[in-house]
């Protein structure tokens, strides 16, 4: 009896900063971002609750269409991470030796832990008119004067691949290692074609890794700010740039919130529906990489 | 198409994409690096001869990176907040650690899945989140008892919540992971030659842990380091180095000091990374 008492206690106490975290950190501030959402200025200091936040979005074209913007730029960065980094895990995993191996995934952990900034502020050195492949192409001739290849989409697209495409990679190596390579062995004698058992064996067992990669990829996509700001210059449209704007700039905390609201609701869509499709659940997939 | 064959055509044309990608990866973290030692007051080409100046120069216009006292409290603010950042996450990790693989209660798989939501809500949408509540606490206690509670508005209690927000969900799950493959059969022999329970943790159980908790103080300290989505919204007057260097860049434009801090942060977080993944290598070979 004494016993359960005790193991009862140690339960307590070790789902106090488990509950602490997320009911301070995350619930109760996501409610309140609700609360303020919901709020109108209707006079200085007096407010009403109205659906006015979500309304101006509505009726701003430039609103929405940032938040579509994102999302199918977020959606085509992910696509491409996924089909340059499937390979490049692929290889790492099966193909390489066992010292190469460790060597390459090192490789890919090391730029991980260098900041968005730092890889964007790169980015802008190798891009810019006065960069380093303007000079380059100049020098070999290709071109005749100064190119400058940022502040467009091409150069957002590239910036963020190469921010998130770890996230993708990191999370498929270790799925497929735990891959026995006789599965694939068999495949191929059974008689299936490269593409065959690619697409019946490999892709299916990776299914977890991949999926992972991808809401990994999406979220931070969706979310970032430095890299859209620095690379696609002022005009970026970005909505956590419009979320700024709202916030900071114009000090309109209730249409911030809103905006937030509506940014958090649209990644946990994709999300969500990210998992129905593909039969996996949190647990199995982000969890584990 | 796939399998270890003899090196073909194929295989050939896989192994240059392979190159190509690594070349892709460098390029920028080079780029972001080589600058901080050319002789110029411009990150750009042409090359105009080594210099160290953008480190240790201590004279405008090429004042060096050691010499420029806001970058130099950027850096120290850094590393206050990941400090606290590593040291708040690992203890919550290993408690979720325990929670999650010994503890038995019910509605346990939703609680895990609740651990692991933090990691999927953009950074920003953290940040204003918590800035909205701590404003409003602060403004309600204001207004009901004339209090101002200073800790409650941008600084860095708030950044290091901000940033433990999510990042006790990444320590929480390395350390799980680690827990998941203790043998219990340890800790009930120990119990059977009569140890207290208090001794069987202090000399078993986190022993096997520690490998994992540095690896993932060290990785809460990297991505805490590095964080900015989620600062952007909390920080006050104490920014931290991302934040201090984001402002220059914005209103100075780039110089090669901020080349000088690249290179610096890139070498810095490389060793780390790296001795994280030593550390716990070593000891899941055993």
């Amino acid at each position: 009896m004494q016993n359960r008492d005790i193991k009862r206690l140690m339960l307590i106490l070790l789902f106090a900063p488990f509950a602490l975290w997320i009911v301070l950190l995350i619930i109760l501030p996501h409610i309140g971002m609700v609360v303020l959402s919901l709020k109108e200025k209707v006079a200085p200091r007096v407010y009403e609750y109205s659906f006015a936040n979500y309304l101006e979005f509505i009726n701003e074209p430039i609103y929405w269409n940032t938040l579509l913007r994102t999302g199918s730029m977020s959606l085509l960065v992910t696509a491409l991470a996924l089909l340059i980094g499937f390979p490049i895990a692929y290889y790492i995993a099966k193909i390489a030796g066992p010292r190469a191996r460790g060597g390459l995934f090192l490789l890919c952990l090391i730029p991980l832990w260098v900041s968005d900034l730092i890889r964007s502020f790169g980015w802008i050195l190798l891009l810019r008119e006065t960069g380093v492949i303007s000079n380059f192409l100049l020098w070999t001739g290709l071109i005749g004067q100064p190119v400058e290849f940022l502040y467009n989409d091409a150069a957002v697209i590239v910036g963020l691949v190469y921010t998130v495409i770890l996230f993708m990679i990191v999370p498929l190596v270790s799925t497929l290692d735990g891959m026995d390579n006789s599965m694939i062995e068999a495949g191929y004698n059974l008689g299936g074609s490269g593409f065959t058992v690619l697409r019946r064996i490999i892709v299916p067992y990776a299914m977890p890794g991949i999926v992972a990669g991808c809401i990994v990829t999406f979220m931070l996509t969706a979310g970032s700010y430095l890299t859209p700001i620095l690379l696609g210059g002022k005009n970026s449209s970005w909505f956590t740039e419009q979320i700024y704007n709202q916030f900071i700039t114009r000090f309109n905390w209730e249409g911030g919130a809103a905006f937030g609201m509506l940014l958090l609701l649209f990644t946990s869509i994709v999300i969500w529906l990210g998992l129905k499709l593909s039969g996996q659940t949190l647990a199995n997939t982000v969890a584990k990489s | 198409m796939l399998a270890q064959k003899k090196p073909s055509p194929f295989l050939l044309g896989y192994r240059l994409y392979v190159v190509a990608f690594f070349i892709f990866l460098a390029a920028p973290l080079i780029s972001a690096g080589a600058f901080a030692f050319n002789d110029s007051l411009f990150p750009a080409l042409p090359w105009q001869g080594f210099t160290l100046d953008w480190f240790f120069s201590d004279t405008e216009p090429k004042l060096g990176m050691f010499h420029d006292r806001r970058l130099l409290q950027g850096l120290y603010y850094s590393f206050v907040i990941a400090i606290f950042v590593a040291a708040l996450s690992v203890f919550v990790g290993t408690t979720n650690a325990f929670l999650f693989v010994r503890g038995e209660f019910p509605g346990k798989n939703f609680f895990y899945i609740m651990m692991v939501v933090p990691l999927v809500i953009p950074g920003v949408i953290l940040g204003i989140s918590i800035l909205v509540l701590a404003s409003d606490t602060a403004n309600y206690v204001e207004n009901r008892f004339d209090l101002e509670l200073e800790f409650l508005r941008p600084g860095i209690l708030l950044v290091v919540l901000g940033q433990f927000s999510f990042i006790a969900t990444i320590t929480s799950l390395v350390i799980t992971a680690r827990l998941k493959k203790f043998d219990e059969t340890m800790e009930e022999a120990a119990f059977n030659l009569g140890a207290s329970r208090a001794r069987v943790l202090r000399t078993i159980t986190l022993p096997f842990l520690r490998p994992a908790m540095i690896a993932a103080g060290i990785v809460a300290f990297l991505v805490s380091f590095e964080n900015f989505n989620t600062t952007l919204f909390l920080v006050g007057s104490e920014a931290p180095l991302t934040i201090t260097m984001y402002d220059r860049m914005a209103k100075v434009g780039s110089t090669p000091v901020l080349n000088a801090v690249s290179f610096v942060l890139m070498v810095g977080s490389g060793l780390l990374a790296l001795l994280s993944i030593l550390i716990q290598r070593d000891r899941s070979a055993q």
